[in-house]
């Protein structure tokens, strides 16, 4: 397996507030890394600062042997191959579902629209939604959009898909849908890192697991270790506050 | 009822003339407005606190102050105080443009303001440069949201045209005056008719205007 994408010393500061410090991680091809820490840990922003939406202060972020961190047109160049899924969905609410999940091949890769056309409809068709290919976002359900954004990603792809917290703004009977979705994408093989607070979930994606707290990573592991067997006080009291029975 | 003086002489053409005097006025205007309140709109967004005030006053004064009253300084205090001699038409194009272009500032300010940060990061994250961004997911969404409500200033500014008789200028419901007191002894009906054909003929300017409006606000409705 080889290394996709590294993280060196990243630091991200907000004035004095130190948001992220000193981070390090390594992410291999094909490989799921997920995420979980409490709210304000810093989880989300490392997340954003992966694609450039937000600059970093130190360190260096190497995403398929090019270094994106400081160069905004390197950024720029290489931003279609870190695809993100954000909480809100956020769809382009005046085109429709198949001109959202085509705009960006077509325009960014330029490539020939009946052959992206083509294969919207295939991954539409994969996520059960070819139905709503002419409709408007305001049309479907949270967990149709959300899924919709998915594909809207996945057909740029991207080297690394990053998730963030996609579940948390909808139903509790839309998040199986769209839990659904990634798993199959974890199978398949695809590279992502993943902000969830969805602990059952985690443990199903997972190859590895990341706990920050204080945007620091805290400890890492792999599910069973993670979940079964925390090493730190901090992720043990973490994961108590996900269990009722005392 | 007062309608047969529409048809003695050439009343009804007068009518429709005055009519076009009234929309060439509004439609100038607004010609005028929708390019400066962009460009002015644009500038309302920026943090700078100076440019804020100002546009801020500018919004108010034209909001507090009657048209009428705006009509009246531009008029005739222009060619008083400055010794500017104003047309009557000019005028009026200056201050519908005054007070048109403050308004569709600031729609265009709302509209921009309107348009949520992650729609930007969203486009950005599926690789759009920043001008991609904006030709295919910012604008098309602004144009949306402007298009109707500046559809309805237009009509706004037309009703309002009804103003500028009192400056002289001889608009469709000027002339519709006129030829009620022309034709007082032989028709003292003529009010009603001439009165509800004036209503008519707006009624005729505005409403598929105004239909426009409503139908692109429902086909555009996210």
């Amino acid at each position: 397996m080889s290394e996709i994408l590294s993280v060196k010393n990243l630091s991200k500061r907000f004035d004095d507030l130190t948001v992220l410090d000193n981070i390090n991680l390594s992410v291999n091809e094909g490989e799921v890394v997920v995420i979980v820490g409490p709210s304000g840990c810093g989880k989300s922003t490392f997340l954003r600062c992966l694609n450039g939406l937000e600059d970093i202060q130190d360190g260096e972020i190497i995403l398929d042997g090019e270094n994106i961190s400081h160069d905004k047109k390197t950024l720029q160049k290489n931003r279609e191959k870190i695809g993100m899924v954000f909480q809100s969905y956020d769809l382009f609410p005046h085109k429709t579902i198949l001109d959202n999940v085509t705009l960006a091949p077509i325009k960014v890769k330029k490539r020939n629209k009946k052959e992206v056309e083509q294969e919207a409809l295939a991954l539409l068709e994969r996520v059960g939604l070819l139905s709503k290919k002419d409709n408007y976002p305001r049309q479907l359900s949270g967990g149709q959009k959300q899924r919709v954004a998915i594909v809207r990603a996945l057909i740029m792809q991207p080297k690394v898909l990053l998730l963030d917290e996609i579940t948390a703004a909808l139903d509790p009977e839309m998040v199986h849908e769209v839990l659904d979705v990634v798993l199959s994408l974890a199978k398949e093989g695809r590279t992502m890192l993943i902000v969830t607070h969805e602990m059952q979930f985690a443990r199903a994606v997972a190859d590895k697991i990341i706990f920050i707290d204080g945007g620091k990573i805290v400890e890492e592991g792999t599910p069973s270790e993670f979940f079964d067997n925390p090493k730190t006080d901090r992720l043990k009291k973490f994961l108590q506050t996900f269990s009722y029975n005392k | 009822m007062g309608f047969d003086v529409l048809f003695k002489g050439t009343n009804f053409i007068r009518l429709l003339a005055g009519l076009g005097v009234a929309l060439k006025i509004s439609l100038i205007s607004v010609a005028i407005s929708i390019p400066l309140g962009i460009i002015l709109g644009m500038i309302m967004t920026t943090k700078n606190v100076v440019i804020k005030a100002v546009t801020r006053l500018y919004l108010e004064i034209v909001r507090i102050m009657p048209q009428m009253v705006l009509l009246f300084i531009v008029f005739f205090g222009a060619t008083r105080a400055l010794g500017i001699n104003l047309s009557a038409e000019t005028a009026s194009i200056i201050v519908f443009s005054f007070w048109g272009t403050a308004e569709m500032s600031d729609l265009v300010r709302g509209a921009l303001t309107g348009i949520p940060v992650i729609q930007y990061e969203s486009s950005f994250a599926l690789g759009l440069s920043p001008l991609q961004t904006y030709v295919y997911v910012i604008i098309p969404q602004i144009v949306r949201r402007m298009i109707p409500l500046s559809i309805n200033l237009i009509t706004r500014m037309i009703k309002t045209t009804s103003l500028v008789m009192m400056i002289g200028i001889v608009e469709v419901l000027k002339v519709g005056q006129q030829i009620i007191e022309a034709n007082r002894k032989s028709s003292p009906n003529a009010a009603f008719g001439v009165f509800a054909t004036v209503f008519l003929l707006y009624f005729l300017a505005c409403y598929p205007i105004s239909c426009l409006s409503k139908y692109l606000e429902k086909k555009w409705e996210n």
